[in-house]
């Protein structure tokens, strides 16, 4: 389950579409808990710049991705996942996000623009295996 | 030289559940070759199959990714601060 305050979802789509026409890309930090790495209460966005500048394709930038995790680190946090969006299809993990998704501990949101309403879905992704997870929004 | 080396959060079961870990050598190279004598089982994390540097890890000295310096060349000072992240992209 992931836990997403409104106000990290709404920096999230906003992201996402001032990154088109290219896939935008961050990380998400949280504190971890007692039901860490399943469960997590998302504390941190890190918008991150995406360096394969694409529409189909994202590569979170390595310095970007190092200074999100020594800032995350430096508040007893650490990096539990990945956001990023697909601008013309649905909110569910393509071929390329399985093969690349580089650990099983993490939460794996993708933002779709598809529609006019941004629709926002988190997934765990372990051995290839896609399982969706529920986000409970936390409203302030 | 000796430098301190962290460990992104897949490759500490290999390490005993560390999050830094101490290594020695000249070079990244080097301190890649001293990880994996210390920790066999983070090679396939490492390595590629031609021996080189896995694509899916991004390695830093100190804050600069090795890819702009001379990548496995890069050479260490003692003291130096070496992450290893998880290469992160997608479709």
């Amino acid at each position: 389950m992931l836990e997403l305050p409104a106000d990290l979802h709404g920096a999230m789509v906003a992201h996402a579409l001032d990154g088109l026409p290219d896939e935008a890309c961050g990380l998400l930090a949280a504190r971890p808990g007692e039901r860490h790495p399943d469960d997590v209460r998302v504390e941190r966005f890190y918008p991150c710049r995406n360096a394969a500048a694409s529409s189909r394709v994202y590569t979170v930038d390595p310095r970007d991705h190092l200074r999100a995790d020594k800032d995350a680190e430096a508040s007893g946090m650490e990096i539990v996942g990945v956001v990023h969006s697909h601008t013309h299809t649905d909110a569910w993990p393509s071929p390329t996000d399985v093969a690349q998704a580089p650990d099983p501990s993490w939460h794996y949101v993708i933002v779709s623009l598809r529609h006019p309403e941004a629709a926002l879905r988190s997934f765990r992704i372990v051995d290839g295996n896609i399982a969706e997870e529920p986000v409970v929004l936390l409203e302030e | 030289m000796s430098v301190t080396v962290r460990l992104p959060t897949v490759m500490r079961a290999h390490a005993g559940g560390q999050s830094e870990v101490r290594a020695e050598g000249g070079t990244i190279g080097e301190v890649v070759e001293d990880l994996i004598r210390q920790f066999p089982n983070m090679a396939t994390h490492l390595r590629a199959p031609d021996g080189g540097l896995h694509r899916f890890v991004n390695v830093y000295v100190n804050d600069e990714d090795i890819r702009y310096l001379d990548s496995l060349d890069t050479k260490v000072d003692d003291g130096d601060e070496i992450s290893i992240l998880p290469a992160v992209a997608g479709g």
